[in-house]
């Protein structure tokens, strides 16, 4: 009987796949032809695409670098190409660039603010990248907030030194008091001190050893400050302090302590419930009448101080969803561990409530700086404040997009970079599967 | 053998005060109170002493004087004889007008663009991710400008629009004017107009209500109750019998017939913008300020809101798509009553509290002269009279109101929706 196989016993080659549904062509069909539908769509994009490509690409290239004002601008347009029409005038750029980022700080003193903003970097890159950064950067960021204002300000050098000093004052405090009146006292000694310290004898201090060795730099004052720079300075004051107060006020929201849970309730619903720009009237009318008779500080400080605030209310609410996203399980493991508040706290709570509330936390920071450009509404000459100086100059009459286009392109930098770096970070602390 | 005994009874001391933690709770909470009530006397008190020195002790009595400003965009009776309370009611009118119009256009862009964003078509998705990412990144205050920049300088003067061979022409069929003063629409008109009714008589808060959108609004709500028994009944006879009957002509009938009747009745027509003079007369004038606050916001929150949706609609796990698809509904049934009811409880809360920085946002209207309450109360009236403290105090608790009123539809809406769990 002959054995009758019907079965294939060796494997035909693997065909290649037809040439519609691979490569290049494949894509195409797959993502935009794949059904008369979306041709048509894909069809409308490409013309809208084309539409906008073609009057922006020659605006921004066929255009005038070199131009005093407006009107050369168009000289220079007509004499080229032969119209006025969808050329950028990127000579107020030119122009005014250095004005836009630094204000009318003094031109020979931009080096400060370049430093600054190097330092600043410096500062923020073991925060920022903790596992590569080296440890030694730790030191720059620890007297980054006293380097910080010194540079900008500028100054007698003792004065941020006295400010640290209080720092020293307040662990020296705790050192000698806790062998000899217990923690307790020691805690409070390390807190009543060093403020007592600063509000009373700080200043003296510092001018009396001006007066004996001056040690300083010229200094600046806060009118002087503005563009992009004052955004930034902002920017990284709110978000730098907006963080630990938004912590306490959130964990304050959480507690079971009646009071506490109170007051900081109505502080976050009050803030959240008002617009900033009526906080920043606060900052710039009223600050001043709540404090003793004869106080008149620094408009740029009161502004801080109230974004700092602003900032810190909604800074409350996206960690306060973070704490109310963990399982209780947690809560209840780190009891029966044993850990205190505080140790349940920092060991177990807020390491995982901040991670999942980093995309919350980076567009608050996002919404922060792009909330700086408000001060320009109570007369600080920020970006915007400046371009409206600068388009009711007589050169300028009449220019919008050219401006208005490189303002947005210094946000959208800023924002933008933020926004990738939150993603970076949900990456990297990404611990789930 | 061991005796029990009580426990020896501890007697109260002072440290436990601290080291107790039955007691240490009590103990933050006086502290924290007092001081509280440390820091907001010494406040207050600081502002006493200040006021007094400069002479000027809280008193409300600025609202009722004599504004003597004009507020060119306005939707009630206003001239510059009336109280600033009135300027203050005008300007709080025009933040609920532009905060309304701007939460709509905002909803419509936004749903669209984040169901675009999701789209399979590789090269929409793109565009809309441009969009919003573009749109986010900038500060919603450049946006403002900048809209108001557009308008007035790239678009036809009035006088453009004169002549044989004018250099621009009404838009939309010969209706709509957009010139840089501002965007003349058509007015609605009714020739058998009910009149008005007078609320709160004279006073700064006085308010006419028209008739003729009351009857409107009766009739529409009369419409929809009568549509929405239809279709109940439609359901009813589907569940005994399995076969729905057909409705929509029926329904149709019910919506129009009516509201044309009235219409009619009314002698409904529109008013359209002519030019007389050295400007256009007649339909309703919507300044440069409104459209480019109305128009940077909504393009602004639209993004956000857009983001939003996309993340609703994503958080929906595609299994219940597939069951649904498994129970027999056909895609449109799907989405309707498996996918959006679910979508909507993750959607609605962060785009209700969207609305809610919109309308705050809504106060850098002073950014380019548009008279919300910010620009008259907070703006001219503060300057004018110096009454800062009560300016901004009284411009905060209406925010406040505005805030906490949204807030309450919010949290009614989340105790509505919200899964019940163990």
């Amino acid at each position: 009987m002959s054995n009758q196989a019907f079965v294939r016993t060796e494997m035909l080659p693997e065909q290649h796949p037809p040439a519609t549904t691979v490569g290049v062509i494949g894509w195409l069909r797959e993502n935009l032809f794949s059904g008369w539908f979306n041709s048509i769509l894909t069809v409308v994009s490409l013309a809208f695409v084309y539409y906008v490509l073609s009057g922006i690409l020659p605006w921004i290239f066929q255009s005038a670098w070199n131009a005093d004002s407006l009107n050369e601008c168009r000289e220079i347009f007509i004499a080229t190409w032969g119209s006025t029409e969808g050329h950028a005038c990127w000579g107020v750029v030119n122009e005014r660039w250095l004005q836009l980022l630094y204000g009318f700080y003094p031109s020979d003193l931009y080096w400060r603010v370049n430093l600054t903003l190097v330092v600043t970097l410096i500062a923020m890159a073991p925060v920022l990248f903790s596992d590569q950064a080296p440890r030694q950067l730790w030191y720059v960021t620890a007297v980054y907030p006293f380097v910080m204002p010194w540079l900008l300000w500028g100054g007698s050098i003792w004065g941020p030194l006295m400010a640290a000093a209080g720092f020293g004052i307040g662990y020296l405090a705790y050192r000698v008091l806790v062998p000899v009146a217990g923690s307790l006292v020691a805690v409070i000694g390390a807190v009543v001190l060093p403020i007592l310290w600063w509000f009373a004898l700080a200043g003296t201090v510092a001018g009396a050893i001006q007066g004996i060795i001056p040690i300083g730099i010229e200094s600046v004052e806060s009118r002087q400050f503005g563009g992009f720079m004052l955004a930034v300075l902002l920017g990284i004051v709110a978000i730098g302090c907006s963080l630990p107060i938004g912590i306490v006020l959130a964990l304050g929201r959480q507690s079971d302590l009646l009071i506490v849970k109170a007051l900081c309730v109505g502080f976050i619903e009050f803030i959240r419930g008002v617009p900033l720009i009526t906080l920043l009237f606060v900052a710039s009318l009223l600050l001043n009448l709540f404090l003793p008779p004869g106080t008149n500080f620094d408009i740029i400080l009161r502004v801080m101080i109230m974004m700092t605030l602003f900032a810190a209310a909604y800074m409350a609410e996206v960690i306060r969803g973070g704490l109310a996203a963990l399982p209780k399980g947690q809560y209840e493991g780190a009891d029966s561990l044993g850990l205190n508040y505080w140790q349940a706290q920092r060991l177990i709570i807020m390491p995982q409530a901040l991670k999942i509330s980093i995309p919350g936390i980076v567009s608050t920071f996002i919404g922060i700086f792009k909330d700086t450009t408000l001060v320009s509404i109570i007369g600080l000459f920020d970006v915007i404040g400046l371009s409206n100086a600068i388009r009711a100059d007589t050169a300028w009459n009449g220019i919008y997009w050219e401006l208005f286009a490189f303002i947005a392109f210094l946000f959208f930098i800023v924002c933008f970079s933020m926004s990738r770096y939150s993603m970076y970070l949900e990456r990297k602390l990404h611990t789930g599967h | 053998m061991t005796t029990l005994t009580d426990p020896p009874k501890e007697s109260f001391r002072l440290s436990m005060l601290i080291y107790d933690t039955r007691y240490r709770s009590l103990t933050i909470q006086a502290v924290a109170m007092l001081g509280f009530m440390l820091l907001a006397a010494w406040l207050i008190n600081n502002t006493i002493v200040n006021l007094a020195t400069l002479g000027k002790p809280i008193d409300l009595g600025f609202l009722g004087e004599p504004a003597s400003y004009d507020i060119n965009q306005r939707l009630l009776d206003y001239n510059s004889r009336d109280t600033h309370l009135r300027a203050a009611f005008i300007g709080l009118i025009n933040t609920i007008v532009v905060a309304v119009l701007g939460c709509i256009t905002a909803t419509i862009i936004g749903v669209l663009v984040g169901v675009l964003r999701l789209s399979k078509n590789w090269l929409v998705a793109k565009i809309m991710t441009v969009y919003v990412e573009v749109f986010r990144n900038v500060p919603v205050l450049l946006w403002i400008v900048l809209a108001m920049a557009i308008l007035i300088e790239s678009l036809p003067a009035p006088r453009d629009f004169r002549g044989e061979n004018p250099e621009a022409t009404l838009s939309f069929f010969d209706t709509v004017a957009i010139t840089n003063r501002g965007v003349y629409i058509p007015e609605p008109l009714f020739s058998n107009s009910l009149g008005n009714i007078h609320l709160f008589g004279d006073s700064s808060l006085r308010f006419d209500v028209s008739l003729d959108l009351v009857a409107i609004l009766i009739v529409l709500a009369a419409s929809i109750f009568a549509i929405r028994k239809v279709t109940a009944r439609a359901a009813r006879i589907q569940a005994a019998t399995g076969v729905r009957p057909k409705t929509w002509h029926v329904n149709l009938a019910i919506f129009f017939v009516p509201m044309i009747a009235l219409l009619t009745l009314l002698g409904f027509h529109l008013g359209y913008p002519a030019l007389k003079g050295f400007n256009f007369q007649g339909g309703t004038h919507m300044r440069n300020s409104l459209i480019a606050l109305w128009l940077a916001l909504s393009l602004y929150t639209a993004a956000f809101i857009a983001e939003i949706v996309r993340g609703g609609i994503l958080a929906i796990s595609h299994g219940q798509t597939e069951a649904a698809g498994a129970l027999g509904l056909r895609p449109g049934k799907t989405m309707r009553l498996v996918i959006l009811p679910q979508a909507l409880r993750v959607i609605i809360p962060p785009m209700i509290s969207n609305y809610l920085n919109l309308t705050k946002n809504s106060s850098l209207a002073i950014a380019v002269g548009y008279m919300d309450i910010t620009g008259t109360l907070g703006g001219i009236t503060m300057n004018q009279t110096g009454r800062e403290l009560e300016g901004v105090l009284l411009l905060m608790a209406c925010y406040l109101l505005i805030s906490l009123s949204i807030s309450a539809v919010m949290n009614w809406y989340n105790k509505r929706v919200a899964l019940v769990e163990r």
